[in-house]
């Protein structure tokens, strides 16, 4: 832990960047951003991972891991949507998200 | 007051406004640049924590993979010098008031919970940590996700790759 921040510092730097995420997902309407809003969730999901490993259960690395993996889940999540929303941009010439119920037949 | 802390304040100053600039400019390349920002200066909070590997994985594969990957979907489907409509008055409405109700209700409740801050002995995270126990079998032992996680990377390589292909077929728009 560092000397002098306390845990509940951390939790409201995440939990702010979290509900900012949720906010841009709500009111954007272009695919791309909406995924920006999903990776800052994801970041601010991963701080909580490292901050609770390391000032609640310093002794393993648990959260750390996890963190890892959930890193390793947005890079597969952002690669398969990006294709998706290139394909999308072929078919609509457009990326907003109220059209892309056209795709549904 | 440490030099510690004067940088978590700073890292988290740059995470919280430039979050907040990434959801509000209207133009996409912007966007995707402030979303660098925020990845960097959460790389500089692992730092701060002293996971290292932890903070290298971020600058390498968020900073340095995912953000390039958006600046090439952003310049292959805008022009550069788009810029978005201001949102939906009732849009924007229902988002502010869900972050600001959810935000507070969360904060509230960490500020009300009493955390048992440990202090046993640190295992830090050194290379040697991290490879052994993410290979390992038995106890604290991650190789089922791991593996599973590979599985998962395979799948979406394959998958985003088939997605993005050009369809082959004469009949086809494109």
């Amino acid at each position: 832990m560092i000397e002098g921040i306390p845990i509940q510092h951390f939790l409201i730097v995440s939990t702010l960047m979290f509900f900012i995420g949720i906010c841009g997902f709500i009111i954007r309407r272009n695919l791309i951003t909406i995924l920006m809003a999903v990776e800052l969730i994801l970041n601010s999901v991963n701080i909580n991972f490292v901050i609770f490993n390391r000032y609640l259960y310093p002794d393993q690395l648990q959260g750390h891991f996890f963190a890892i993996f959930v890193v390793g889940i947005a890079a597969a999540e952002a690669s398969v949507a990006i294709a998706l929303i290139i394909n999308i941009y072929r078919k609509l010439k457009n990326i907003d998200v109220e059209n892309v119920n056209e795709l549904k037949f | 007051m440490s030099f510690n802390v004067i940088m978590f304040y700073l890292f988290s100053a740059m995470i919280l406004v430039f979050s907040f600039m990434s959801i509000t400019t209207r133009r996409i390349l912007r966007a995707a640049v402030y979303l660098l920002f925020v990845l960097i200066a959460t790389a500089g909070l692992y730092f701060l924590l002293q996971y290292q590997f932890m903070a290298a994985v971020q600058l390498t594969l968020y900073a340095g993979g995912i953000v390039v990957l958006i600046i090439f979907s952003i310049l292959l489907t805008h022009h550069i010098s788009h810029r978005f409509k201001h949102p939906d008055i009732t849009k924007l409405i229902m988002g502010v008031s869900v972050a600001v109700i959810g935000s507070g209700i969360t904060i509230y409740t960490i500020l009300t919970y009493p955390f048992q801050t440990s202090t046993v002995a640190e295992m830090p995270a050194t290379m040697e940590n991290i490879g052994t126990q993410l290979l390992g079998t038995e106890k604290n032992g991650y190789v089922l996700p791991f593996e599973l996680i590979s599985i998962l990377l395979l799948a979406a390589m394959v998958a985003a790759i088939i997605i993005a292909k050009k369809e082959k077929n004469k009949n086809s728009e494109i």
